[in-house]
């Protein structure tokens, strides 16, 4: 049985768990045998937590057993980027400066999962504190690809990606920034859900850019995302940026929406920079809805494809440096032994505790805060911000959702542009934008390269709107079966 | 040349709330260190902040009190710095959108005399914000320890414009300003706990000189008696630097009440780049009419106004009103008091007196302000009220009054039961007033003789004797009548 869990969807699981042929004790000895399989190639996982695991499904058996089980999580693994606060779990969030931090309390969306019977499996590798698109920069090792080892799996989600490619995880959680969950999702052939700004309480996520940070999930099928974004999403009074909006079942809803729709294709998102094989994966995918009777229109996005990287890593760097001055050594953290007095312990710990992208972003985002430079930088950067945002909200009006890319190449070797920022901040071109708006995006499998990796379609959708969203996903994955393929991990 | 000195002060007071100001954690004072924590006060990763209303609703409520202009929109910045009492490393406030603009507080200054009403002044604010107080660092022999229970706590910033002359004006306001807050529910602003503290901008210029002169910070003003000598001292040490002639540097100082010195803490040079930005947390509140509206009916009356008013409608005397007015509890009861018919002149007295005095050396009390021990104390404006009438009808002498009165204060019987309980009732027996009167008379032949060559002073002697003999319940009045009588 064990062997023929690994690459279930969780919707599926939920029905065998649901009709007694599989336990939920069952399922995660078979998620722990497999993790104990890979995980040494892949390292999706910082740790994982065996014994909680099983006893929580031992848990999650007795209500079943009695009649009370919780829903379709209940006894369902679920991955965390280590970012994600799970109380008595680490929350490393991939940085020297965390390695040896337990969190005390529980996410609002720990304490969401839980409820529902899900089981926090374990700790999910990542760019240090979310920065970066490749899983490189994290204290501990970077994550490989389950496609192609010598390959970086994308990032910042990088191990949760990995984690659901390579059968060790169903589900798992990610944070996206500027593409943190989408890009990766793309690179490792998996779904990736990144909601709307203000649909997911951030409470229990360790910053990295407040406006723009989101918490989503990582799946095999857009069933799935549906699944637990339907328990994820949801007002939080501990955050007040989260939205006061009904949650409706989006599972459900994937079977009431049907087309078919208006879907608008930024003509700047396939100038330059795009790889040929990915190209034209994503254009057999809008094929796919024309056929289907959708309208096609070419809209344009000029400001996104011009602007949002500028934008991005002026806001996102200037809230890091802000959000991450925390980190100092006094309360919990890494401290440094050789500090003289108390300014020194912060440079010292400080400078020990942060690697080296962490500590470029909080430099450039002090200095863009810094006197004399706030208008020139700050401000206009928001105003830019504020009209890239117009420019999605008019091109919406038009349409239900956009295709793109979700990343401009798959995915690249492990080292490839870990010497060249720039290079590496490019890899976000497409996905950035759609955190500067605010809006929700998901990427699904759209085809392979010729050398057998991973495609990801991008679709993007209106605030709030993740049911039309994920219908429409679903549309185009239930006539492919990109997402039944599965790496051999030889 | 002639200078004079231009003082601004920032205070800053901690609003009284239940709980912190951006978590549910609760804010007090005294208790164990870093008992009063949770992820948002310990800045936790991912922790969030979430505005207390509460705390929303008293700077509102400070800000109409004070005459301010209340912003349409709340917005929240952060201001950036490293200190281990700030566990964030940046502290939540408002930035360039204070909630209260403008605004004034009005002070009164020493009067020629005790008894005389000093100048009134309205000092001109610049603004208040609201932000989130910092921890508290215990500097230990080898090492110091930050206790986070004050951390998050709801703090006010006001500020007010370079407007006040002298060291007596500083104090007036913080006096006044107490005051308000406090007879407002907004604060405790109990300097010894923190709850109040003070900083002061201090330059001089020479007098007919409209730009302002380099200024001085000065901190740690931990009393309002100290942040006058504070002020003093500093303006008598720049027109000392002057004289001397050297220049004033632009630095700030720490002041030492205890010695009187003061010592540079840092100059301009070391000043903080704080990296203002909005918070990307906290969502814009919007602090609409209706809201605003609800807040301004709970706005009690200005206690000058109410002095103002004391003295004209009650033809209070001006130094009874300057012990009645600054306490709000006491200003309340003695209004109650006069509206139950007392006089209000004998209420004011018995309140500003008797009532006080018990209350000082009660145990419900002592050591606390008059309106918390009016609060756990049993005299009420029926029983003053009640007394008054007793004394003015005659009923009781006001020297039996006195002792019912601490006979009421402890036992919150009313003082008509208390009278006829002890029999205190004033004698108005004329036949047993006129058997003591022979007896006094008999007793003093010289007072009898004197009165009768025209010394109305020498009759005292007599009335004293009859109310010795009576033990006070002699009616005075009755006794002086027969007296005369059976002299004459």
């Amino acid at each position: 049985m064990a062997d023929d869990l690994i690459y279930l969807p969780a919707a599926r699981l939920a029905e065998l768990l649901g009709s007694g042929k599989l336990s939920s004790s069952e399922l995660v000895q078979s998620c722990l045998a497999r993790t104990k399989a890979v995980d040494g190639r892949v390292k999706a996982f910082n740790s994982y937590d065996e014994t909680g695991a099983l006893a929580l499904a031992q848990a999650s058996d007795q209500r079943r057993a009695a009649g009370q089980a919780r829903g379709p999580l209940d006894g369902i693994p679920v991955g965390f980027k280590d970012v994600i606060a799970v109380a008595g779990q680490p929350l490393t969030c991939s940085s020297k400066m965390l390695a040896n931090y337990i969190s005390p309390y529980d996410a609002t969306v720990t304490v969401k999962l839980k409820a529902a019977g899900a089981i926090p499996f374990g700790r999910l590798n990542m760019d240090e504190f979310a920065m970066g698109s490749s899983t490189e920069n994290s204290a501990f090792g970077p994550t490989a690809n389950p496609w192609d080892l010598s390959r970086v799996p994308g990032g910042s989600s990088g191990g949760s990606a990995a984690a659901v490619a390579a059968g060790e995880m169903p589900v798992s959680l990610g944070s996206d920034t500027g593409g943190s969950i989408r890009q990766p999702a793309a690179l490792c052939g998996v779904v990736g859900l990144k909601p709307t700004y203000g649909l997911v309480s951030r409470y229990g996520l360790a910053a990295y850019a407040s406006s723009l940070d989101q918490i989503g999930t990582m799946a095999r099928t857009v069933e799935d995302a549906a699944l637990v974004l339907g328990v994820i999403a949801g007002h939080d009074p501990r955050d007040s940026t989260s939205f006061k909006a009904d949650v409706p079942d989006y599972r459900a809803e994937l079977g009431r929406r049907k087309g078919p729709w208006r879907l608008g294709v930024p003509k700047e998102f396939f100038g330059a920079g795009l790889d040929p094989e990915v190209g034209a994966a994503v254009r057999a995918a809008i094929e796919h809805y024309r056929q289907a009777g959708c309208e096609i229109r070419e809209v344009s996005l000029p400001l996104a494809a011009e602007y949002a990287i500028a934008v991005y890593y002026l806001i996102a760097t200037a809230e890091a440096s802000s959000n991450l001055a925390r980190y100092d050594g006094v309360r919990y953290g890494h401290r440094s032994t050789k500090a003289k007095d108390v300014v020194d312990l912060y440079f010292q710990s400080r400078a020990e505790g942060f690697g080296d992208e962490v500590k470029r972003r909080i430099i450039l985002g002090t200095h863009v805060l810094s006197s004399g430079y706030y208008d020139a930088y700050y401000l206009r950067a928001q105003k830019v911000r504020t009209l890239i945002r117009n420019e999605f909200t008019a091109v919406l009006r038009e349409c239900d959702a956009l295709l793109s890319p979700t990343s401009p190449t798959a995915a690249f070797k492990i080292g490839e542009k870990s010497s060249d920022p720039l290079a590496m901040y490019l890899t976000d071109i497409y996905t950035i934008s759609v955190n500067l708006a605010g809006l929700p995006g998901i990427s699904v499998p759209c085809g392979f390269t010729g050398g057998g990796l991973p495609i990801g379609l991008q679709l993007i959708g209106r605030p709030f709107d993740e049911a039309g969203l994920l219908a429409i996903a679903r549309h185009y994955e239930q006539a492919h079966a990109w997402h039944t393929q599965h790496p051999s991990l030889s | 040349m002639k200078y004079e000195a231009v003082i601004g002060l920032e205070v800053h007071v901690q609003l009284r709330t239940k709980s912190k100001m951006f978590t549910r954690v609760a804010a007090g004072y005294g208790e164990p260190e870093s008992t009063l924590v949770d992820p948002v006060v310990l800045a936790l990763p991912g922790a969030l902040p979430v505005m207390n209303k509460e705390a929303l609703d008293k700077i509102i409520k400070a800000g109409l009190i004070l005459g301010c202009e209340i912003a349409a929109v709340c917005k929240w910045d952060r201001k950036n710095y490293f200190y281990p009492d700030s566990p964030k490393n940046y502290q939540i406030s408002q930035y360039d959108q204070p909630l209260c603009i403008g605004g004034a507080v009005e002070i009164e200054l020493p009067g020629a005399a005790r008894n005389v009403m000093g100048e009134h002044k309205q000092i001109p604010l610049t603004r208040i914000h609201l932000e989130e107080d910092v921890g508290k660092l215990n500097h230990g022999a080898s090492d110091s320890l930050v206790d986070y229970n004050r951390a998050g706590t709801p703090l006010m910033e006001i500020v007010t414009d370079p407007a006040l002359a002298s060291a007596d004006e500083a104090y007036a306001l913080l006096t006044s300003l107490r005051i308000a807050l406090v007879q407002g529910g907004i604060s405790d602003c109990d300097m010894e706990k923190g709850q109040m503290r003070c900083d002061a901008n201090i330059s001089i210029r020479p007098v007919g000189e409209t730009k302002l002169g380099t200024k001085v910070e000065l901190k740690n003003l931990n009393s309002i008696s100290f942040v006058r000598d504070g002020i003093a001292h500093e303006i008598r040490r720049q027109l000392a630097v002057k004289e001397n002639g050297g220049t004033i540097v632009q630095e700030t100082r720490d002041f030492d009440g205890q010695t009187g010195t003061s010592q540079s803490l840092r100059s301009k040079e070391m000043a903080h780049d704080y990296r203002y930005f909005p918070d990307p947390d906290l969502m814009p509140v919007n602090v609409d009419d209706a809201w605003k509206a609800s807040i301004r009916a709970t706005v009690p009356e200005h206690h000058f106004d109410r002095q103002r008013r004391f003295m004209a409608d009650y033809q209070l005397p001006y130094t009874i009103t300057s012990v009645l007015v600054p306490d709000r509890a006491l200003a309340d009861t003695f209004e109650a008091t006069a509206k139950l018919g007392a006089a209000p002149q004998a209420a004011a007295n018995w309140i500003a007196n008797d009532l006080l005095r018990e209350l000082a050396r009660s145990d419900v009390g002592r050591g606390l302000s008059p309106t918390d021990g009016l609060a756990t104390c049993k005299i009420q404006p029926a029983h003053i009220a009640g007394l008054v009438k007793l004394v003015e009808s005659g009923v009781i002498s006001n020297s039996i009054a006195k002792e019912v009165f601490v006979t009421m204060f402890q036992s919150g019987e009313l003082p008509d039961v208390i009278v006829e309980k002890q029999g205190l009732k004033q004698s108005t027996d004329t036949g047993e007033l006129a058997k003591w009167v022979t007896d006094a008379i008999a007793a003093n032949p010289r007072a009898v003789a004197e009165f009768k060559t025209g010394n109305e002073k020498a009759l005292n002697a007599i009335k004293g004797a009859v109310m010795k003999a009576s033990a006070g319940k002699a009616n005075p009045k009755l006794v002086d009548e027969i007296t005369r009588k059976l002299i004459g």
